[in-house]
């Protein structure tokens, strides 16, 4: 069994009038089995009220299945007993920032988790430098959090989860709010986060350049998963992503339309060096057929 | 009805220790009809340059004029400037707060001094130029979707019929389809009433595919204020204010770098597209063996 493990997990959103009678009942998550390994990068993408944030919230014991099993390292979040462990072992955080800092200085907001678990004081202190660290915020550890960009806030409030020594952080859509910097400030923590201190991480998101390294994409659509599969995998598949209103990434859409248009490009390509490699291939085999004249001068226009 | 920032400064706190200069000597024009992109990295003062313009926030420095007047002289009809210049803020979907979706639209004209027939035609009109159905004009505007109730959140500012409209990052945390959405109908409701649009965004893609001129803010200061395809040209200046330009930029620049001669100022898939086939195809429309290949 995975680190985390659902079994044809279903949630009822019920809604009740004013005198607590059942108005009517949505359905958010539909019969979902998700299996992440230890020290996977998963990512989760799905339109806005595909269910992507209420599966989120079962993995750290936020809901209670409605149907079905959620077990987090072994542990099934039924049982109140494990409720606690269960939180440490998977962390959470959230879209906006200022919502989860709560400590008027930054060491005292990452301290604020571990010292909730009891944690002896020296050793919190540790945590709390290494978990800095992990992120690239340590020489901010005595600044105010009011004074930190959008970007940092979200490494402080990843490093406050991460002080808790979990073996599973799950962001949901963690850069929303960040401009271009803070985001890949924040995913690049989140990578070394997952490669070197090898935490499982499940990343939820909008931005598709995001996840273009991720080990495995889950899409959801209607509560269910729709879709799932290595990023290469997903990103070929341009028509069924627009479909389910997501997108691709913007180099992945530009080799896409070039396919289209007759330049023989695989598909799926992720990533900008890609594309450059390829084309030029395409540009190069094109320009060494001798009867090809013309070149010089385009490069003198250039 | 241009909008004229002349030595505008702001600075908060002033005369306490804690005093931050947040805007910086700006000079802008803002002539009618532009769709203009303001970027810039968090606290940059993006947000306090929108709140000047409807007089939400009165410069420490510098003034104001809308159509020729000062905006903040004595006599002045602030009021009236507030359904000129309308400002949508970021998550406007937290203001909502009416029992259905038409009174949450209607509010605003209402509270112009509009009779209640005129106040609902312009909810109307302001629900079908944001593309809302009609089936949920009386709905809970909580039970709607991230998407539709933003919609109905920008509705809300359409119906007091501003000239011109101010959107502080309409698309953050909208799903693609629903980014591409918005900014369309956005796109459309310009194009179809010559408004001014001023759109806040940190998506240099989306930036780059709807506006006309780009204005960089950096550290309180206006950076660059350009045409797009000018502005990212700049690309690694923008890297170092926490910017960066839209993916197509880096492709180009890389292309031409590895010795494709590609001119490098493409800044959406469009035109990416156009200039990569100008370029590969030259070669194939000069190459006789090709075409008889395909013709036979």
């Amino acid at each position: 069994m995975g680190i985390i493990k659902t079994d044809k997990l279903v949630f009822e959103y019920i809604r009740r009038d004013e005198e607590g009678n059942v108005e009517g009942i949505t359905r958010a998550v539909d019969e979902v089995d998700l299996d992440v390994r230890q020290g996977d990068f998963v990512a989760v993408l799905g339109h806005n009220g595909s269910g992507k944030s209420t599966l989120a919230k079962h993995i750290n014991a936020i809901l209670y299945p409605t149907e079905g099993t959620v077990w987090v390292d072994g542990m099934d979040t039924k049982e109140d007993k494990d409720l606690w462990n269960i939180r440490q072992e998977a962390g959470m955080v959230f879209q906006n920032p200022d919502n989860q800092i709560i400590g008027q200085v930054v060491e005292e907001d990452v301290g604020f988790g571990p010292e909730n678990m009891g944690i002896p004081t020296e050793e919190i202190w540790e945590r709390v430098e290494e978990s800095l660290k992990a992120v690239g915020m340590y020489q901010y550890r005595k600044f105010s959090p009011n004074k930190l960009s959008g970007g940092q806030k979200q490494r402080v409030s990843i490093a406050g989860v991460i002080a808790m020594h979990p073996k599973c952080i799950i962001l949901d859509e963690p850069t929303a709010m960040l401009d271009p910097n803070g985001r890949k400030e924040v995913v690049r923590a989140v990578r070394a986060l997952n490669d070197v201190e090898g935490i499982t991480v499940i990343l939820i998101t909008h931005y598709m350049e995001e996840i273009i390294h991720a080990d495995k994409v889950f899409v959801m659509d209607k509560g269910k998963i729709a879709m799932q599969g290595t990023p290469r995998e997903i990103f070929s598949q341009v028509g069924k992503l627009k479909h389910l209103r997501l997108d691709v990434p913007q180099v992945t859409l530009l080799a896409h339309e070039l396919k289209k248009s007759g330049v023989n490009l695989p598909d799926g390509i992720l990533t900008v060096e890609e594309l450059t490699q390829e084309l030029m291939h395409v540009y190069e085999s094109r320009k060494s057929a001798p009867h090809l004249v013309g070149l010089e001068n385009d490069r003198e226009r250039v | 009805m241009p909008i004229i920032l002349d030595h505008v400064n702001y600075v908060y706190g002033s005369d306490t220790a804690l005093a931050v200069h947040a805007l910086k000597d700006i000079n802008l024009v803002i002539p009618d009809g532009q769709f203009i992109g303001l970027i810039g990295h968090t606290g940059s003062g993006k947000s306090t340059l929108v709140q000047h313009l409807n007089g939400l926030i009165k410069p420490t420095g510098g003034n104001i004029y809308f159509n020729g007047e000062d905006i903040h002289a004595q006599d002045y009809d602030k009021k009236k400037l507030r359904s000129k210049v309308g400002l949508v803020f970021q998550y406007p979907e937290h203001q909502l707060f009416e029992i259905d979706v038409f009174s949450d639209v209607c509010f605003g004209p209402k509270n112009l001094g509009l009779s209640r027939q005129e106040a609902e035609l312009r909810a109307y009109a302001a629900l079908k130029q944001v593309g809302l159905e009609d089936e949920y004009f009386y709905q809970s505007p909580f039970d709607l979707s991230g998407g539709q109730k933003r919609r109905v959140a920008i509705a809300g500012v359409l119906a007091m019929k501003p000239e011109v409209l101010v959107l502080d990052e309409p698309t953050a945390g909208l799903d693609p389809k629903g980014r591409d959405e918005i900014l369309d109908q956005i796109a459309k409701l310009k194009e179809e009433t010559g408004i001014t649009v001023i759109l806040v965004s940190h998506s240099m893609e989306d930036v780059a595919k709807y506006v006309e001129r780009i204005i960089v803010m950096n550290q309180g200061s206006v950076m660059y204020d350009d045409m797009p395809r000018e502005v990212f040209q700049h690309y690694k200046e923008l890297e170092q204010v926490g910017l960066a330009a839209p993916q197509v930029t880096y492709i180009m620049q890389a292309l031409c770098d590895n010795g494709m001669p590609v001119r490098t100022d493409a800044t959406t898939i469009g035109e990416a597209v156009g200039e990569i086939m100008r370029v590969l195809e030259k070669k194939v429309r000069k190459c006789p063996k090709i075409t008889c290949a395909d013709a036979g």
